[in-house]
Formats: C-alpha cells, sequence, structure tokens
C-alpha cells in the first residue's frame, strides 16, 4: 500500500494548486517545500528585519479560473485589486504613462496609434487565450481530445479572419523591436511596451524569436496584461492558495527538501514509487508531480541513466540561465522620484529600446550591464505591513544579469553592482541613497541557491518558440507526463509557463485525474 | 623554371584514404588493385579473386583487415552501467575475457548499429561497431560521470583470421594453448619481441566457420602479419576482402548494415529503420533489465508484432535473387517482401537469400521474381523460396573445443 496518492514537489504557486486540485477530487496528496515559507519566487522574504518583499512584485495574468475554481476569495485573495499605471520614466521627469487603453507623454501618432495597436493585440491574445490552461496535443497524437485542441486551434487563428491570421503569424515572432518601431515614435514607450515581452527571459528587443508571443501570453490574464497588486499583497495570493490546499485536506510540510524520486521497475519498465527527502527519510506515493524546474526534476531527481538518451540530452539543452536580478531596497521614507506624486506605479528605467539591447549585450557575454534597465516598485506604498511605520520597500527587477558572471559574483562584483544600481536609482529619485537603511541584490545564481531553481530562470526554463506549447519543456514530456510512469511536471517549466499564472499546476492536476480515470 | 623543378605538393592530402598498419603487406598482395574504402580507410574488396579467397575461407585460412572498424575502450566504474543503458542485452551478466554480439537502439527503438562488446576487465570494455559511433556513445555517457572513452580505431589493429585451418595455424605460431580458447572467450600472448607487444586473441569472427580475430596495437601490426604468414604458409593462408566477408557471412545468416537494417540515426524516412525484432534479433532484448534505451518503444513495438521479419531463403535454381521482390503467389500478383542479400553458395550448394517479408505472409507461400542476364540479354523467371530456420552454413568445427584438425 501507498502512504499518498499524490506527493508534490514545491510549494510555489503551481505546486499549491496542483495539490489543491488533486485534493479536491478526493486524493491523498503531500506537499513538500525545501524551504519554510511556501509560494517560491512568490515567497514572502524578510531580507532586513521588519522588510518584507517578495521576488514576484506584481501580477499580470494569474488565472481567473483557478481562482474561482479553487474559491481564492474565501481564503483572503482579492483579485480585482489596483491596477498599476506603467511609468517609462524619464530623466527630465515628462514621464510617459501607460494605463489600461490610455497613454500620456507621447505625441498624437503615438497616442492615435496605440489604441489600434492595443485592439490588435488583444485580438491576437484572445485566439490563443483558450489554450493556456488546456493540455497542448501530443505530436502525432491519436486522442480525440487532443486533436480537437489542435482543431481549435488552428480554428482559432483562421477565425481572425484572413488579414488578421496572416498578420498574427507575421508579428507572432517578430523581434518587439519591429513591432515597436513600425508603430511608434518615443523611444520610453517603445521601451515600456517591449517590456512584458522581454523581461525573465534571454531576449532582448531585437532578439527574433518569442518576446511578442510572450506578450499575448500576459495578456491572458483579466486586465489584458496590465499589472496589478491584490489587496492584501503576493501574499494574500499566496495565503490564499495555501488555505485553499489544506481546506481540500492537502498536507503540507515545509523544510522537507526531496533528494530524489525514488524509481522503481516492473515488466513495463520505470516507475517513481516515492520520494527520499534529504534528511534520508523515504515516502511512498502512486504518483509523484514534480514543480520543480525540468532540469532539477529530470537530471538531480530523477537522474539521467533512468532516462532515454536523446530525451535527456534534450532536458540538458534547455536553456535555463536566468538574466534577471533583484534589488530590495528598505527605506526610512517614501522614495520620490523626479516627476511622480506617489509611487505607486510600477516604474520602468529604460529610457530606449537600445538601452535595453545594450544592457542585453553585455550580459550575453558574461558581464552584468553597465547601464542596467530596472522595474520598480514600492508595494509598501500600498501594503503598509510590509515595512514598519512610516518605512518604505523598493523592490527592482534588474535587467541583465548572468548566472555565471565572467569571473564569478564576487563580493566586490556585487557591491560594484549595488552602487551602480543606486547611482542610477540616484539620478530619477534623487536623494534616494540618503534614505537607505538596508539593502540587498539577488543575482540569478541567488535565485538558483534560495528557490532551487535552475539557473534562477523565472520561467524554469525560456519561454521560446521552440520551449512552448506542446514544445514545453521538450516532447515527450509536453503533457505533464514524463517518460517515467507516475512521474509528472507541475511547474512553470511546463505548458504554458511561468509568471503567477497557475496554469501548469491546473493543467497537470487535469491530466493526472485524466489519467487515473482511465487507469 | 620549368614544372619538373616545382615541389609539387598534393593538393588533396587530407582527402586521401588511410593506410592500414597492415597495408605494406596487404599491398604487395593485391594483385588486381581492387580498392574501395571503409571508414576512410585504403580496403580491398578482394586481393586477387573473390570466390577463390571465399574458397580459402572454407576451406583452409585466411585474413581479413578489420582495422577499419571503430574500436572504444570504456573504463572507470560507471563503464558497464552506461553500456548497460545504451544496448538492449543485459551485459552486467558478460564475465571477464568474455566477447558478446549487441545492438543498440534510440528512444524510438530503430537500431543505430550492431557490434560487440568485449570485457577486458572489471570496469574496462572494448566496443567494436562498422560505423563511427562516438558521438551517441558520448550522448550516452550524459549522467554517468566515472568513465572514459578512447577511441583506440586508429591505434588498436585488428585482422580476422578464419577457417578451418586457422587454430593450427595459431598454433604453429607459437599461441600455446590457443586450442582451448572457447567461442567468445578471449585470450593473451606474447609475440615476443618486447614487453609491450601484448596480443588480443577472441574466438569471433564474421564467417560462421572456425576462426579468431587479432589484435594488436599499430606498432607491431608486420610484426604480426609477419609471423602469421610465416606460420600459414603451407596452409595457403591469403588475405580476403570485402566480396569474401559478405558471402561467408550471408552463409551464416549474419546482417550488414546497408543490407538489412539502415542504421537509424542516419536514415531520412520515416521508419526505413528496423527494430531489432524486424531483425529476427528478438534474442538480444532483454526485457528483463529494467531500463535500456528503447525500452519502452520496443515494448511496444513487440506488443504490436513486427510488420516485416528478416528470413532465411532456400531458393529454387541457381539464379541468385539480387534485389527481388517476393510474392505470394506465382502470379506475383501480392508483393509481400524484397531480397536483402542473395547468393549461389557454392558450400552448401543452394541458392540462398536473406529477406524481409510481411510477418503476416510467413505462412504463406513465397515466390521471388527473378532477374538476370545471360550474354547482355536479359531474362526474368518466378522462383519458389523455401524458409529456413537454422542459418546455412553453421559446421560445428566453429563451436568445437578443442576444434577438429584439418
Amino acid at each position: 500500500m501507498h502512504e499518498y496518492d499524490n506527493i508534490i514537489i514545491g510549494g510555489g504557486h503551481n505546486g499549491l494548486i496542483c495539490a489543491t486540485y488533486l485534493a479536491r477530487k478526493g486524493q491523498s496528496v503531500l506537499l513538500l517545500e525545501a524551504s519554510n515559507t511556501l509560494g517560491g519566487l512568490a515567497a514572502s522574504r524578510e531580507f532586513s528585519p521588519d522588510f518584507r518583499v517578495s521576488v514576484a512584485h506584481s501580477l499580470s495574468h494569474f488565472s481567473e479560473a483557478v481562482s474561482k475554481e479553487l474559491r481564492l476569495a474565501d481564503h483572503g485573495y482579492s483579485p480585482c485589486g489596483e491596477i498599476l499605471d506603467t511609468v517609462g520614466l524619464s530623466l527630465d521627469g515628462q514621464h510617459v504613462v501607460v494605463s489600461g487603453d490610455q497613454i500620456s507623454g507621447v505625441n498624437a501618432s503615438d497616442t492615435d496609434n496605440y489604441g489600434s495597436y492595443l485592439a490588435t493585440l488583444k485580438r491576437f491574445a484572445g485566439a490563443l487565450k483558450p489554450f493556456w490552461m488546456k493540455t497542448m496535443p501530443r505530436i502525432g497524437t491519436t486522442r480525440l481530445s487532443e486533436i480537437i485542441t489542435f482543431g481549435h486551434l488552428g480554428a482559432k487563428l483562421r477565425l481572425l479572419g484572413k488579414k488578421d491570421m496572416g498578420e498574427f503569424m507575421r508579428v507572432a515572432t517578430l523581434p518587439s523591436r519591429d513591432l515597436m518601431d513600425e508603430n511608434f515614435d518615443s523611444d520610453i514607450l517603445k521601451a515600456v511596451l517591449s517590456w512584458d515581452g522581454l523581461i525573465g527571459s534571454k531576449m532582448a528587443p531585437r532578439s527574433p524569436n518569442a518576446s511578442v508571443l510572450n506578450m499575448f501570453y500576459r495578456m491572458s490574464g483579466q486586465h489584458d496584461g496590465a499589472h496589478f497588486l491584490p489587496s492584501g499583497g503576493i501574499k494574500s495570493l499566496i495565503d490564499a492558495l495555501h488555505g485553499a490546499a489544506l481546506a481540500a485536506g492537502v498536507e503540507v510540510k515545509t523544510g522537507a527538501e526531496v533528494n530524489r524520486v525514488v524509481i522503481d521497475s516492473d515488466d513495463t519498465g520505470l516507475f517513481a514509487s516515492g520520494v527520499e527527502l534529504s534528511s534520508g527519510e523515504f515516502i511512498k506515493s502512486a504518483c509523484v508531480v514534480s514543480s520543480a524546474d525540468p532540469k532539477r526534476t529530470f537530471l538531480n531527481l530523477v537522474g539521467a541513466r533512468n532516462l532515454e538518451i536523446d530525451f535527456v540530452n534534450r532536458i540538458n539543452r534547455l536553456r535555463s540561465d536566468g538574466y534577471v536580478g533583484k534589488l530590495h531596497l528598505a527605506l526610512d521614507s517614501l522614495p520620490k522620484f523626479h516627476g511622480v506624486d506617489n509611487p505607486a506605479s510600477r516604474m520602468i528605467i529604460a529610457p530606449s529600446l537600445d538601452a535595453i539591447e545594450f544592457a542585453f549585450d553585455d550580459a550575453k557575454y558574461g558581464e552584468y550591464s553597465e547601464s542596467p534597465v530596472m522595474e520598480i516598485i514600492v508595494p509598501s506604498v500600498k501594503d503598509i505591513s510590509l515595512a514598519p511605520e512610516g518605512k518604505h520597500v523598493l523592490s527592482a527587477h534588474i535587467m541583465y544579469l548572468p548566472h555565471a558572471l565572467k569571473g564569478g559574483w564576487t563580493e566586490a562584483a556585487r557591491e560594484n553592482l549595488y552602487q551602480k544600481l543606486i547611482g542610477i536609482l540616484e539620478l530619477y529619485a534623487p536623494g534616494i541613497s540618503g534614505q537607505i537603511i538596508d539593502g540587498e541584490v539577488l543575482t540569478p545564481a541567488d535565485l538558483e541557491t534560495t528557490y532551487l531553481n535552475t539557473g534562477g530562470h523565472w520561467h524554469h526554463t525560456e519561454l521560446s518558440m521552440d520551449q512552448m506549447l506542446m514544445m514545453r519543456p521538450t516532447y515527450e514530456a509536453a503533457q505533464y507526463s514524463t517518460p517515467i510512469n507516475n512521474l509528472y511536471l507541475c511547474g512553470a517549466g511546463s505548458h504554458p509557463g511561468g509568471g503567477l499564472m497557475g496554469g501548469p499546476g491546473h493543467n497537470a492536476a487535469k491530466e493526472i485525474i485524466g489519467t487515473k480515470k482511465k487507469a | 623554371m620549368t614544372s619538373s623543378q616545382v615541389d609539387i605538393k598534393d593538393p588533396f592530402a587530407g582527402e586521401r584514404l588511410k593506410e592500414s598498419p597492415f597495408h605494406p603487406r596487404q599491398a604487395l598482395l593485391n594483385l588486381r588493385d581492387a580498392w574501395s574504402s571503409w571508414n576512410g580507410y585504403k580496403f580491398a574488396d578482394y586481393y586477387y579473386d573473390e570466390e577463390y579467397e571465399y574458397f580459402c575461407i572454407r576451406n583452409s585460412c585466411a585474413t581479413y583487415d578489420i582495422c577499419p572498424m571503430q574500436k572504444y575502450v570504456i573504463t572507470g566504474p560507471d563503464a558497464e552501467a552506461m553500456l548497460n543503458r545504451m544496448v538492449t542485452r543485459d551485459i552486467s551478466k558478460l564475465k571477464e575475457n568474455r566477447v558478446t554480439y549487441v545492438c543498440w537502439c534510440t528512444d524510438e527503438g530503430r537500431m543505430i548499429d550492431d557490434g560487440t562488446i568485449f570485457k577486458m576487465g572489471p570496469d574496462r570494455f572494448l566496443l567494436t561497431c562498422g560505423s563511427p559511433s562516438l558521438a551517441w556513445l558520448r550522448k550516452s555517457t550524459f549522467g554517468f560521470d566515472q568513465l572514459e572513452i578512447s577511441d583506440v580505431s586508429d591505434s588498436l589493429a585488428a585482422l580476422s583470421f578464419q577457417g578451418p585451418t586457422t587454430c593450427e595455424v595459431l598454433k604453429k605460431m607459437g599461441l600455446v594453448g590457443i586450442e582451448d580458447l572457447k567461442p567468445f572467450c578471449i585470450s593473451y600472448f606474447s609475440l615476443g619481441s618486447d614487453d609491450n607487444n601484448r596480443l588480443m586473441v577472441s574466438r569471433t569472427g564474421f564467417t560462421g566457420d572456425l576462426g579468431y580475430e587479432l589484435w594488436i596495437e599499430k606498432a607491431y601490426a608486420l610484426e604480426l602479419w609477419d609471423k602469421l604468414y610465416a606460420a600459414g604458409e603451407d596452409y595457403g593462408i591469403q588475405p580476403y576482402g570485402e566480396a569474401a566477408t559478405n558471402m561467408a557471412r550471408l552463409e551464416a545468416g549474419f546482417i550488414m548494415p546497408g543490407m538489412e537494417f539502415n542504421e537509424a540515426l542516419k536514415t531520412v524516412h520515416y521508419q526505413y529503420d528496423q527494430t531489432p525484432f524486424e531483425l529476427n534479433l528478438d534474442w538480444l532484448v532483454d526485457f528483463k533489465k529494467p531500463h535500456f534505451n528503447g525500452r519502452s518503444a520496443l515494448l511496444e513495438a513487440r506488443d504490436q508484432g513486427a510488420e516485416y521479419t528478416l528470413v532465411k531463403l532456400d531458393i529454387e535454381g541457381n539464379k541468385p535473387a539480387e534485389e527481388s521482390f517476393l510474392y505470394s503467389d506465382k502470379e506475383c500478383s501480392k508483393e509481400i517482401g524484397y531480397v536483402t542479400s542473395a547468393m549461389w553458395s557454392p558450400v552448401v550448394k543452394a541458392n540462398i537469400a536473406l529477406a524481409m517479408v510481411m510477418t503476416s505472409a510467413l505462412d504463406g507461400d513465397i515466390w521471388a521474381e527473378i532477374y538476370y542476364s545471360k550474354e547482355l540479354r536479359h531474362h526474368s523467371k518466378v522462383a519458389q523460396c523455401t524458409f529456413q530456420t537454422h542459418p546455412f552454413w553453421s559446421p560445428k568445427r566453429a563451436r568445437a573445443t578443442p576444434p577438429g584438425l584439418y
């Protein structure tokens, strides 16, 4: 007899979501989280005494379906939090502000074009929307449900109409630079609108591949890609997911790092039969579901020798080096950005597409950017619980920082980077350096060490054409099941991908339940 | 300045065929200059006459240069586990100083190549095969850190020595106790000129007859050749080439890449490669082993049954059924397969062939449509084929230890 029907490896949002769906079907579920806090990259982090923040600092496309089906509202999550304006900071204070379908700070032509640009993108994003929360069909599938999905996808694109379908095919893999240059004049506006297609990936504005497709993905949420903060902050989402999991009967263990997936064999081949914790404890389970990234799951937890030769070489080839770092500052008062009354928005420091491109050029050759670009939020403006009264937290995503810095992330390199970042902030928020009580920089290497995501990659592995949809993370593991019987994936390395979205956890649970029904 | 004064450099030096360590001797004996190539080596189709060389294999003794064969030494604590995951057979049962025949497949269970594994020590193996396989080997080692692969294809010289009098010749050459060497076993001898020239002898071959394969560092290749040819002089020792090999191996029922199977990694058309089941190599696939590459695909293939099966055919008449189509009726209305290799076998005195036949048609009649030409005029005939379950040629001497005297 097995101890559990399911063991979920990893207590990030996808692990929690998958666990909850399975438990709601009456299955016994044990969720194991290596760290002492749930939430993965969205976990609350006390980086300085009484100052808290999470690496993921806003929401853009968290699944409404998951939110409703798991009744997250009953557990304290309010999805209708305030939409954040996105502000492209300008040194002269003439900022560009994107507020839903309104923009300001640009010329009349840009203002005009923005309307039609947004409408087109919404149409394209809408065509793809049904497919993020679905298992993608297996290549060469004979399963009727999967063939229907293929047909549905084709029909959705065709229903865009002849012109739009052609335009969709043209635009989807376009470098975002081309899309921006076609539409706009303002350098800052172009940088701001490209931002969400680039961040988290090893892509810059001139990189062809999937930056525009990434925009469509992030537009799948209820606010068409606009970022927002739930009223209780990111923490309220993780707490609600935890609450829903417990209510559904999920047993949650933190501080329980999985050392390996236990592999057994019978006539049909190898199968997962449980896990071994780093404490040495064995726990048996009929089914093991990993929300860890594909490399960690297959190479570290399962072991290459238990897999097929070409398959495991494909896993090893997955591009999983993260390029986004994090700056956290504890401030003694509200930072004053030049020309910004209240820093309650999402602020982007990227004066032009070239600035982003040059920052990428440094990083792709193993250096950190001489002039990094960044996205800043002061979450304590909305959520006073994050800092002591009157004090504030600044949270910034930094691009681009290589996971493997030439010469390594030495103390000197980190200090140099930190000073560089403060220097840039000082230009836009004069006096900020005098407000700093404490601060930390998290490089992709730090993210990997702390959150056990290979390469410190936001999305576990690049969200790029060759690693998307029925190719994510790679064929033969793209439908959540794996070549090892009873072992499933449910993390950001699976379709639809990363970000605080919940698709992988939701889709994996549906797949597992479907498989068990048939068995 | 005239052209005769110019120091002429060969502009194609890097593209010329390599010469095997035995080349100086073999070139002298290649009366017909019938060279072709194998893995970049200059390699004889035949030396004097392919039929003569074939009869040497069957009636006395002959040597075949297998230096161009690919040879990899795999050492280290992970060597066995790595090879065992790569090949379909369970080599954990292989004893030291033994050789086994293996094949390996893609993830999809399609055959990449076949070859032999020599267990030379607890953590030391020699893998030999017909085509370069280093890339696949390297892929296969991912996840196995404690091992090393060294490609000894160019440094390890090898000579296949086949025929009924080979044991006698080796005895005469001074290999004391060679008569006790059993099939698929390995033994070591010293050639005597210095301490390093250890000769490895395996009782293996590709002719289905009594025979050995001789392995030595290339520096000692000519010394080996000269000693072997001196000992074999009275036995009519003769080098043989690709043509005679192909005849002998067909009589023994051995498959050949490029004839019976298409190497999976080089196959362009979907499923124009083969599973081991199609090639009648079920016995090489050990499902008792919990994991090996292609296992789940092969399990499915086994349960589905092979669409085609490789069979041995005895065909009426004496016209080789080369490249023939096979039919289930004399009228040739229903095609059921095709011949992969065919010949008139002098030793069996039969018209033999290897063929791929639809598994569903194996119970019925098999007819071959044979095209042949007689003094420039083309003819065709339809000949009935009979199934053979055993190898066409499998003399007791190939297995007897000690082998009989000839």
